[in-house]
């Protein structure tokens, strides 16, 4: 593990001068240092499919372009999201023992993964959110009053922690005081010992299950009492999920929280980053606030909150030339695809007024394209119209800190200091 | 030039023109018809061009294949219905001139 560790924090005085096989774009630090950017640019230049033969997640491709991309991403039937192949990320999903195996169909393939999605898509749909609009603008407007003016605040812990958990807690009925609950359960969903969130995997086991009963009393409440247009009631009183087998809808409800959690906190704090970066865009919002409509989009491409999916090949195929092998791992870097220049105009720019904001690849493509699109963007949209009603601006007064991760592209620590109007 | 008619979720009717070989996709991108969003840019692969094709026109347009691509999304689609179809994968042929298409209130 030191070795592979010392490997990784080598410095190289330039990325050109590092050769093409040695280049391992998993590695965690160069997300971290916000330093990867340089490698994919060179990765599409020069090996758009590139091969890494080694590295401590075993040996992977790279997909870096947009269409590449889009290619592996709408080729379900080869490229395969299943648990037991290794899943979705280039570090393999691992059954342990112990471990409560929660089954979500993000890292299912068809048939199992389309009926699971059908049972669960109409309570993230867009008619179904707008029932849930007013109460999300209301709460986010009382967390953004409480707020200090003119003093440092940690903008991550202050705001887009509290906001993306308020709105999980609306988003499920869930009872307000306890709604802490939903993060620390999102946490430890996703957590293995040596994340330092829980200590063992029977601690985990321990949670997950304190969670369902939690989940099941809710559930039993609900299921008689008509109405309610929260994702609990709903999927009690659906007939396509009112019978699923109760860790089946754990699962579910669990992939609801999960994928909506760190994705939709790291938006909120990569905006404001983002136009702090670009005052002159800042300035457009203010003069122009219905920008925010294409502003969000924008600010998904831009931060492209999850750095990739990875797939495992099925049968050979071929992507931009390369023969990929059965068995092999195929990793589609979003992240690089986003600011793939032959596909988006000044990719490497941050604008709030593009023409098409939406076409990035930031919630993926095909069958398994993010369900929650635009439950994410609904939030953001509100809270930056409610953040522009409130403060002139939100001002970076500190450099931001970034989390230790190939696949979540987070911001841990985000020091502003709030303008009135 | 080939004729398409829109009809929006709140039953208002648009009708407008397009270049053969183009599809129903840019038939209402370009003529800024709202209630079709296309983010992926008209290859299937997302499913937010979603329509409702006039029962009398669907001879016509035809079916998706079964178990290709457009089958595949549009069963996630809210509100699919048997006349659904992605409107990127509807090519404006002189035989549809005329066609009548349903929009989604939301596409999702
Ligand atoms: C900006 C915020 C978000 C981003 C960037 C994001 C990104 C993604 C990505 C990249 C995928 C996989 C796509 C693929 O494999 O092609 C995905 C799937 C998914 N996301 Fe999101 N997501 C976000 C917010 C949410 C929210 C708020 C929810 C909660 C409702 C959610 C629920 C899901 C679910 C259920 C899936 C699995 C879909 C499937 O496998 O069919 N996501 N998301
Ligand atoms: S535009 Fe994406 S599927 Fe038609």
């Amino acid at each position: 593990m030191a070795t592979v560790a010392a490997q990784e924090t080598v410095q190289y005085k330039s990325v050109d001068s590092i050769p093409l096989g040695e280049i391992n774009v998993a590695n965690p630090h160069l997300f971290q240092n916000d330093t990867v950017g340089e490698y994919f640019a060179r990765l599409r230049r020069e090996d758009p499919v590139h091969y890494c033969a080694e590295s401590r997640f075993g040996p992977y491709w790279s997909v870096t372009k947009f269409n590449d991309i889009m290619a592996v991403d709408t080729n379900h039937k080869v490229f395969s999201s299943e648990a037991k192949l290794g899943g979705i990320a280039v570090q393999d999903m691992h059954s342990v023992e112990g471990a409560l195996e929660l089954e979500m169909f993000i890292a299912m393939d068809q048939p199992k993964h389309d009926q699971q999605r059908k049972a669960v898509s109409p309570v993230v749909a867009p008619s179904n959110l707008l029932l849930l609009e007013p109460t999300i603008r209301e709460r986010a407007g009382a967390i953004l009053d409480s707020l200090p003016v003119g003093e440092e605040i940690d903008w991550v812990k202050l705001v887009s922690v509290e906001l993306t958990t308020m709105t999980l807690a609306t988003i499920f009925d869930f009872p307000w005081d306890e709604r802490a609950k939903l993060t620390r359960w999102s946490d430890v969903t996703t957590a293995s010992p040596e994340t330092g969130i829980v200590e063992s995997f029977e601690q985990r086991r321990a949670e997950l299950i304190e969670c369902a009963m939690y989940f099941k009393g809710l559930w039993d409440e609900r299921i008689n009492k008509p109405g309610g247009n929260d994702l609990i009631s709903m999927m009690a009183q659906s007939p396509a999920t009112r019978d699923m087998p109760f860790l089946e809808f754990l699962g579910n409800l669990l992939l609801l929280i999960v994928g909506g959690n760190d994705t939709t906190r790291n938006s909120i704090s990569g905006g404001v980053l983002a136009l702090n970066q670009n005052p002159g865009e800042y300035q457009k919002l203010r003069e122009n606030p219905a920008l925010v409509a294409s502003m969000v989009p924008e600010i998904i491409r831009w931060q492209t909150p999850l750095t990739h999916m990875r797939r495992t090949a099925l049968a050979d195929a071929e992507i931009g030339g390369k023969a990929i092998k059965k068995g092999d791992k195929v990793v589609m870097w979003y992240l690089s695809g986003n600011r793939d220049e032959s596909v988006i105009e000044r990719a490497d720019e941050f604008i709030i007024d593009r023409k098409n904001p939406r076409h990035h690849l930031s919630f993926g493509f095909g069958i398994h394209r993010c369900m929650g699109n635009r439950l994410a963007e609904l939030q953001l949209r509100i809270i930056w119209e409610e953040i522009l009603k409130r403060y002139r601006l939100v001002e970076v007064v500190g450099e931001p800190e970034r989390l230790l991760s190939n696949l979540v592209r987070g911001i841990t620590r985000l020091p502003v200091k709030l303008h009135a109007l | 030039m080939i004729k398409v008619i829109f009809v929006s979720a709140d039953g208002s009717r648009r009708s407008v023109e397009i270049d053969e070989g183009l599809t129903a996709r840019e038939a209402a991108l370009f003529n800024n018809v709202p209630g079709i969003d296309g983010d992926c840019g008209g290859v299937c692969a997302c499913a937010t061009c979603h329509v409702h094709v006039d029962h009398a026109w669907i001879n016509q347009v035809g079916l998706p294949e079964e178990g290709g691509m457009e089958d595949d999304l549009i069963q996630f689609a809210e509100g699919a219905t048997e006349t659904s179809r992605l409107a990127c994968q509807i090519p404006m042929i002189p035989a549809l001139d005329g066609l009548v298409l349903h929009l989604p209130k939301l596409q999702h």
